[in-house]
């Protein structure tokens, strides 16, 4: 594969994958097309748009936001949204008293597959030190501020199960279909590091 | 194992750097690293617990001035040496020696199937009752092993409540050292802030985290 390096020298990292790439493909072990397949699913199936579409479903559908609530798991896999990392989902609602919020302490742990692969500051050291902590300070810094009253349920996943945050459904949506208000969802808004707006 | 990949509650790490409209890979060799790693756990050559394991031993000094695609890397060269899929001299003439032979299996080429099917699940079927129903109050135990665990340090020796009884997997602790695999339910636990944390914590605020059953006791 090409490297983007625009005429530099390789650095020490690409080296080293390099080396591993021919290795493995000397040794018969790389199948290119299987790579292909798991770059492209990540890159260009999946992501938050599938969550977003969760969201605006349970908003719209009483029904299936009381069967999402209460077997998260089945309910996604039933939408053929299953997979690695999101097998096993539960889902969390925000309401006007409780607001939500995802990490993973341990490592990296995310719902990969309804919000496709996590962004590099959930995955990085200040989020997951700081939001078990002070889940207040760090929605501050993402611009959310909640009422002294609001009960913040932070969610570690350090194991088998993954989290998806069902954010408030914003006021002055009424008229709007299940496709627009789709549109409308964030990815941190399905972390619980954001809300959802209003259309402006 | 107590190194520095079990954050939660650590000071000092600065703000969080977000990025606008970040990409999926910033690179190839990103790209790279993650669709080898992923597709050799679904050779089974390795399992996740182990990629968590090896990933934790990464000193800390490095682990924390390490890209996270870095420390992937880092942890599936270590993964691969050990169980001598390659070895450092391959790696240093980058082609195979074929001193190792070559009798592990070919990545899986369903690469679509086995993302969505999942074949990493690790729910098992239990033949015996969970220790702890809905509602209990459990006390986490106070250990510090220097094997994998999923119970972090600001979660030992605390006081919560059952919300939930997950099912059964595999317990990571043995699954990450290749130890007969033992499956042992996992519970949703809740915890109040002022547990975790102190007085000063609101009052408001809990926690949740899911933990095995050997990993709690009746408080």
């Amino acid at each position: 594969m090409a490297e983007h390096n625009h005429g530099e020298p390789l650095s020490d990292i690409q080296l080293r994958v390099k080396a591993l790439e021919a290795v493995l493909t000397d040794k018969g072990l790389v199948d290119e097309a299987t790579l292909d397949t798991l770059t492209d699913h990540y890159e260009n199936r999946v992501g938050p748009h599938i969550g977003a579409q969760i969201v605006a479903r349970a908003w719209t559908d009483p029904d299936f936001k009381k069967e999402l609530l209460e077997d998260g798991s089945a309910t996604i896999a039933k939408l053929g949204f299953a997979g690695l990392e999101g097998t096993h989902v539960e889902v969390k609602e925000n309401t006007s008293h409780v607001h939500n919020i995802v990490v993973c302490t341990l490592c990296s742990c995310y719902p990969w597959s309804i919000l496709g692969l996590p962004p590099t500051w959930y995955k990085s050291a200040p989020y997951r030190s700081r939001v078990v902590k002070d889940p207040r300070g760090v929605l501050e810094e993402f611009g959310v501020t909640l009422a002294d009253d609001t009960e913040v349920r932070v969610w570690d996943s350090n194991a088998d199960l993954r989290y998806l945050v069902l954010p408030q459904r914003p006021a002055g949506t009424d008229g709007m279909t299940a496709d627009q208000l789709a549109g409308l969802v964030n990815r941190d808004s399905m972390i619980g590091s954001g809300l959802v707006s209003a259309p402006a | 194992m107590d190194s520095v990949h079990d954050l939660g509650g650590m000071d000092n790490f600065g703000p969080i750097v977000r990025e606008e409209n970040e990409p999926v890979f910033h690179s190839e060799w990103e790209r790279e690293v993650f669709s080898y790693t992923l597709a050799l756990l679904g050779t089974g050559y390795f399992c996740v617990d182990e990629m968590r394991r090896y990933t934790e031993q990464i000193p800390p000094v490095q682990y924390l001035a390490s890209s996270y695609y870095e420390n992937w890397l880092a942890a599936l060269l270590s993964i691969l040496e050990e169980k001598k899929v390659v070895t450092p001299e391959e790696l240093q003439k980058g082609k195979s020696l074929l001193s190792t032979g070559n009798t592990l299996p070919p990545l899986p080429k369903e690469g679509a199937e086995f993302i969505t099917s999942n074949p990493l699940s690790a729910l098992q079927e239990l033949d015996k009752s969970p220790l702890f129903k809905i509602g209990d109050k459990v006390t986490t135990k106070v250990m510090h092993p220097i094997h994998h665990t999923r119970l972090p340090r600001y979660t030992r020796g605390k006081s919560g409540s059952v919300e939930k009884v997950h099912g059964a997997f595999l317990l990571p602790d043995r699954n990450a050292h290749g130890e007969a695999e033992t499956p042992e339910y996992n519970y949703s636990v809740r915890f109040s802030a002022q547990e975790l944390w102190g007085r000063d914590a609101p009052s408001t605020d809990c926690l949740f985290i899911d933990l095995f059953e050997s990993y709690m006791e009746h408080a």
